[in-house]
């Protein structure tokens, strides 16, 4: 089936307005200077008042970088990036000195995140929610702070880890995406000014979802939080990450690097509902979102979850993976990417058996629309140890309209006999049967898709926390709205 | 800039490149081809692993091997030791080379049909050179693969099979190629071209081997075929060598509206192995039927990259690939169907299979999806795996020797792959050639042999 | 014919059986019955010696011969056969290559002459003519596609023609309605003899119905707990297992 040339046109009159994020807020910001140097670097960890080690481990990764070329082989295409043209912090002026209370955040500040959808005020907070949210390039408010500090979860910014517990996260800062890992993840090595710790102490099940939203708000700003998560023995935390952005007609870059350790019987779920500025409908302006997520299965039965759903970014380049070390660890990937108008999109996953009868599952729901490009890649090594270890991988394709592309790269080694790996993919369209049916029955068209496609994203959906299912399922709705025929 | 590394360079020198005498040396275009797929393989140089499509297989023992081409003095055979697949010796058209050159003295032409050619590359070069001008490159040089520039530079040898419009061979076609007979490590670069006109239907079959499990030698090969409208090849390729044998062979077929390409790839030898086949599919109703299995053991290599491309609506294409690695030895599955911007109604399927039967085996797969076009039906599956426990103790307990159980099933496993070859004794005569792979100690019925 | 004696068996670590003794004599027929989870699959599997089934105490004495360390196949050759609860399935081998295959290296183990395919093809259709078996199903792929009827009694087929001299029933009654029940039983029926022995171990009376057992054992908690003759199947039909184990109905 082709879409009909009318639904198309219907579509494209619904893009204008369904950005709803692309507002900027007017606030006064203190950057660094333009530019990526050494001067840079320190300029951001002086900033931080950094120890020496970690101003160390800045430089670094800030050399290493500057011998590293881009990589080349996923299959998004852009201009170079001109890294000299962006700014490496930037700070909203009156929280520079951190906010003590949320009395004392701006009421700009707030009110930007009540037209998020996400009150920072407690009172108002999603029943067993903690936020931690991060404005440009720092930590505006993190709410249930106490209570969380009741049962010895730390979740705070990154930086008053390094001040409250230096040797956690001297521990494992870098120990699983290390400074060397690739181009991108090295330059967040080097500059990145932002992001959320948690540590689940051993026995503890976290008692709330742990959220952060992050904003790109600061023009000509690139953001490069750097997200550390550590569940040590028979823990469970469940983590949601939001991101948007406003509209620009330039291209920000947004880095970051999110780094997970489970310890013996630990249980981390990482939920990412990603929507930053796209770019507009004829592909101009939008965040390049080149990010790098891994996890650590360290321990015996530990597990590792990641859920993805990814509308938003000009361009993606993400691939939360698993290292599955321990014996009987277990790593999931559930992904649903939506690409529309021109946006491009390159993600997957890598599952990395190590440990005897660690189990892997994918599932992977693609969805492409308008002129967009997406790729689904993703590796599963069963490496000799891996005795009994087993993976599943379900691929899944959907394409919409004749003018975009689904492309599918799963790479399989086995190296070890007793492991079991089965790989099964489907490209296809919505059909035109189904399309009718549902019309036929009153539904309209745009509807129709969005029940399609919410029925082929079903696996997937279901994995996210409640409160934030129901967003993401509207969020599926929104990205293709007039995509369909 | 002459961007090849040493060991390419190497590689290059032994190999002679601008030796004198190679088939057609006085056409002009044919020189002017070969030079500029010599300029562009110096450019380019071996590939390496650091290449997306050679990830997996490193040209390592060909760099090693000292390969020197072929000459007068290395060895003949006589008729008794050529290893026909098919069993009607003195019946079916066939040629026979012998480390890399067409031994005349065996019958070729047996009852071929007028208007259908099959002879040496240089007899074609020489007595229809228009012809082969219009053919030789034209399918498999446009891609620019460095092992077909090597192809193209140095082709000495090779068949040529034209069969006319309309016209049916009945009888298969079978082409014997048998490396190392002579105490050299010889290299060899077949150019063999395929062409049926419209309506043609043949059957061609490919016997790559040795004599004796024996000898180091490097077939470099490239087929270009040509598939006029309606027209049908069934083409199959056994590759039973030497343990030293370096086989690197290209299939690149252009397929128009409603021709039928079936190819059916069996490697069960050899020190490493690359069967790439490239399949366009140019006409509507064009289909492609791209299956193979692999079997190794030892420190065997084998390698099966294929690309199938959708080029315009309404085109099929399917394939099986399954295999069964023993001891140390590793296999890698790359496949990529392609569909193109328009080829709308394109149904892509595309399966591979794997049993790891030593722990020491390495299966690396590949299976890839690059669509531009949403009314299509595509997908592809992988697994890798080892023998199903429960089916062999269900045997074991019905009184069948384990060793002999587990031949049982792998036979099997590969019966999936065997289940693609449309012709019932191609069917019987592949199956013969799995059959003696097989550990030989157990017990074999015969009733296998029937099915 | 076969002499159990203390026997126990351990899966992954895990005790199943506990000291179970059990005694069958040429021609006797005789039933297990016991809850899910009492070690009635255990039991099967380990006297047909497959792997993961560790005896860490007791003996399995069979025709004299103790079966400990005796390859499956070699089990088999000694006329030992167990029906499966789940026959296994196996794509591209033809039921009957597979089903001639099994004969002959039994065949060959025991010192007869193999049979040619005309000999064994007479010699199958005899027999799936008893059991109602088309031709077709033997030409299919072992088990591929079969019916839950269609596979039972291709088991029964097997055994038929194997000729063997324990038989072991797995839950041969499971998955099957009432006529391919009947059909499946009197197959069994007919191979009862005075040199041939069986065990049938279902959950359910139904099946004792149709095959009339010797003796009937209840089998719980990894143990004989009664033994008794074919009424006690009705007993337990009636009653339950509750009185064995308390938390089977």
């Amino acid at each position: 089936m082709v879409a009909s040339t009318k639904t198309i046109s219907q579509i494209q009159e619904l893009e204008e307005d369904k950005y709803k994020y692309g507002f900027t807020t007017n606030l006064e910001s203190e950057t660094s200077p333009k530019g990526l140097s050494e001067e840079t670097v320190r300029f951001i960890s002086a900033k931080k008042d950094e120890p020496e080690w970690l101003l160390d481990w800045r430089l670094r990764a800030y050399r290493h970088w500057l011998t590293m070329s881009e990589p080349e082989w996923s299959k998004v295409s852009f201009e170079p990036i001109d890294y000299q043209d962006s700014y490496y912090y930037s700070a909203p002026k009156t929280v520079k000195d951190g906010p003590k209370s949320l009395d004392e955040v701006d009421p700009e500040l707030i009110e930007t995140y009540e037209k998020l959808g996400i009150p920072l005020k407690e009172q108002e907070v999603l029943a067993g929610v903690a936020v931690d949210a991060v404005f440009d390039s720092v930590s505006v408010a993190t709410t249930f702070k106490s209570k969380l500090e009741e049962v010895g979860v730390i979740f705070c910014p990154l930086s008053e880890a390094l001040k409250k517990c230096p040797d956690l996260v001297k521990k494992y800062l870098g120990s699983v995406v290390p400074y060397t890992d690739n181009k991108h993840a090295t330059l967040n090595s080097a500059v990145f000014t932002e992001g959320s710790f948690v540590y689940i102490p051993p026995g503890i099940r976290c008692p709330m979802e742990l959220s952060t939203y992050f904003r790109i708000n600061a023009e000509n700003t690139g953001q490069f939080e750097r997200t550390l998560i550590i569940a040590d023995r028979d823990s469970y935390v469940s983590y949601l990450e939001g991101c948007t952005a406003p509209m620009r007609d330039e291209n920000q870059l947004h880095a970051a690097v999110v780094e997970l350790v489970a310890l013996d019987n630990a249980e981390i779920k990482y939920s990412t509902v990603q929507n930053w500025y796209p770019g507009d409908d004829s592909g101009n302006g939008g965040i390049y979102n080149f990010v790098t997520k891994r996890g650590a299965c360290r321990g015996h039965n530990s597990k590792i979850s990641w859920t993805q759903v990814e509308t938003g970014s000009a361009i993606t380049w993400k691939y939360p993976s698993c290292i599955l070390q321990g014996d009987n660890s277990v790593g999931e990937f559930y992904s649903i990417a939506i690409t529309n108008n021109f946006q491009q999109a390159d993600t997957g996953t890598k599952m990395i058996h190590l440990g005897k009868n660690t189990t892997s599952k994918i599932i992977s729901k693609g969805i492409s629309a308008g002129r967009a490009e997406q790729t689904y890649r993703g590796l599963v090594r069963m490496s000799p140890k891996a005795k009994h270890a087993r993976n599943f991988t379900q691929c899944d394709s959907l394409l919409i309209g004749d003018q975009c592309g689904a492309h599918t790269v799963p790479y399989i080694e086995s190296k070890n006999k007793t492991a079991i790996v089965e790989h099964e993919a489907t490209t296809s369209t919505i059909s035109e049967d189904q399309l009718f049916y549902l019309r036929q029955r009153g539904i309209a068209v745009e509807d129709a898709v969005a029940l399609v496609v919410n029925g082929f994203c079903r696996e997937v959906l279901q994995q996210l926390p409640m409160e934030f299912a129901v967003e993401a399922q509207k969020l599926v709705g929104i990205s293709l709205e007039g995509s369909v025929g | 800039m002459i961007r090849t590394d040493d060991s390419s360079l190497n590689f290059l020198q032994n190999l002679n490149i601008d030796r004198p005498g190679l088939p057609g040396a006085s056409l002009p275009w044919l020189n002017a081809l070969r030079q500029n797929s010599k300029d562009l393989f110096i450019d380019i140089g071996l590939p390496t692993q650091k290449m997306e499509g050679w990830k997996y297989t490193s040209l390592k023992p060909l760099e090693d091997a000292g390969f020197r081409t072929t000459n007068e003095d290395d060895g003949l055979v006589s008729i008794e030791q050529v290893p026909p697949l098919l069993p009607e010796l003195d019946e079916v058209p066939r040629l026979v080379f012998v480390n890399g050159r067409l031994q005349s003295s065996f019958p070729t032409q047996n009852g071929l049909p007028d208007g259908v050619y099959l002879d040496h590359l240089s007899n074609i070069l020489n007595e229809m050179p228009g012809w082969a001008e219009k053919h030789i490159g034209k399918v498999a040089d446009a891609n620019g693969l460095p092992l077909v520039q090597l192809n193209t530079a140095m082709m000495d040898t090779g068949y040529v099979l034209r069969v006319g419009s309309g016209l049916v061979v009945e009888k298969p076609i079978e082409i014997i190629f048998i490396g190392g007979v002579t105490d050299n490590s010889i290299a060899y670069f077949p150019r063999n071209l395929i062409v049926l006109e419209d309506g043609a239907k043949a059957t061609v079959v490919e016997h790559h081997t040795c004599i004796g499990s024996v000898g180091s030698y490097l077939s470099n090969m490239v087929t270009e075929i040509t598939l006029g409208a309606s027209s049908n090849l069934s083409h199959y390729k056994v590759q039973a060598e030497s343990k030293d044998a370096i086989h690197l062979g290209s299939v690149q077929a252009l397929v128009a509206s409603d021709a039928k390409y079936d190819s059916f790839t069996l490697s069960i030898g050899g020190r490493l192995s690359r069967n790439e086949i490239l399949v366009q599919l140019n006409g509507s109703g064009a289909y492609a039927g791209v299956s193979g299995g692999y079997l190794m053991r030892g420190n065997e290599h084998c390698d099966n990259t294929t690309t199938i491309e959708h080029l315009v609506p309404d085109t099929s294409s399917r394939e099986v690939f399954k295999g069964v690695l023993d001891d140390q030895s590793r296999a890698v599955f790359q496949g990529r169907i392609v569909v193109h911007k328009d080829a709308q109604r394109t149904d892509g399927h595309q399966l591979c299979k794997t049993l790891l039967l030593s722990s020491g085996a390495e299966m690396d797969a590949k299976p890839e999806l690059e669509i531009f076009a949403d009314d299509v039906k595509c997908s592809h599956g992988a697994t890798t795996g080892q023998i199903d426990e429960s089916a062999l103790f269900y045997l074991r307990s019905r009184g069948i020797p384990e060793a002999h159980a587990r031949n049982l099933l792998v036979q099997s496993f590969l019966a999936e792959a065997l289940e693609e070859i449309p012709q019932e004794d191609m069917k019987k005569a592949i199956s013969n050639k799995i059959l003696h792979w097989l550990p030989a100690s157990c017990y074999l019925s015969e009733e296998w042999r029937e099915t | 014919m076969l002499e159990i004696k203390n026997l126990h068996v351990s899966v992954e670590g895990r005790e199943i059986l506990k000291g179970l003794d059990l005694s069958i004599k040429a021609g006797e027929v005789h039933a297990i019955m016991g809850p899910n989870g009492s070690g009635k699959s255990t039991l099967s599997n380990v006297i047909a010696g497959r792997e993961g089934y560790v005896v860490t105490g007791g003996r399995i004495v069979y025709k004299g011969e103790d079966l400990t360390g005796v390859e499956p196949e070699e089990r088999a050759a000694k006329g030992l056969f167990l029906a499966f609860q789940y026959p296994v399935e196996i794509p591209g081998v033809a039921n009957t290559t597979f089903l001639k295959e099994a004969l002959n290296s039994i065949r060959r183990y025991q010192g007869e002459a193999e049979l040619d395919a005309l000999e064994f093809v007479k010699l199958m259709r005899l027999k799936t003519k008893h059991l109602g078996i088309a031709d077709d199903m033997m030409k299919r792929a072992v088990n591929v596609g079969f019916s839950g009827g269609e596979k039972k009694r291709n088991e029964v087929l097997q055994m038929a023609v194997l000729n063997p001299s324990l038989s072991i029933l797995d839950e041969t009654d499971s998955g099957l309605d009432i006529d391919a029940l009947k059909i499946v039983a009197e197959g069994v029926n007919k191979l009862r003899s005075k040199d041939r022995s069986m065990l049938i171990i279902t959950h359910y009376q139904r099946l004792l119905n149709y095959i009339v057992p010797d003796k009937v054992h209840v089998l719980a908690n990894g143990t004989i707990k009664r033994t008794g003759s074919k009424e006690l199947a009705l007993e337990l039909e009636e009653k339950g297992y509750a009185e064995f184990d308390g938390t089977a109905a």
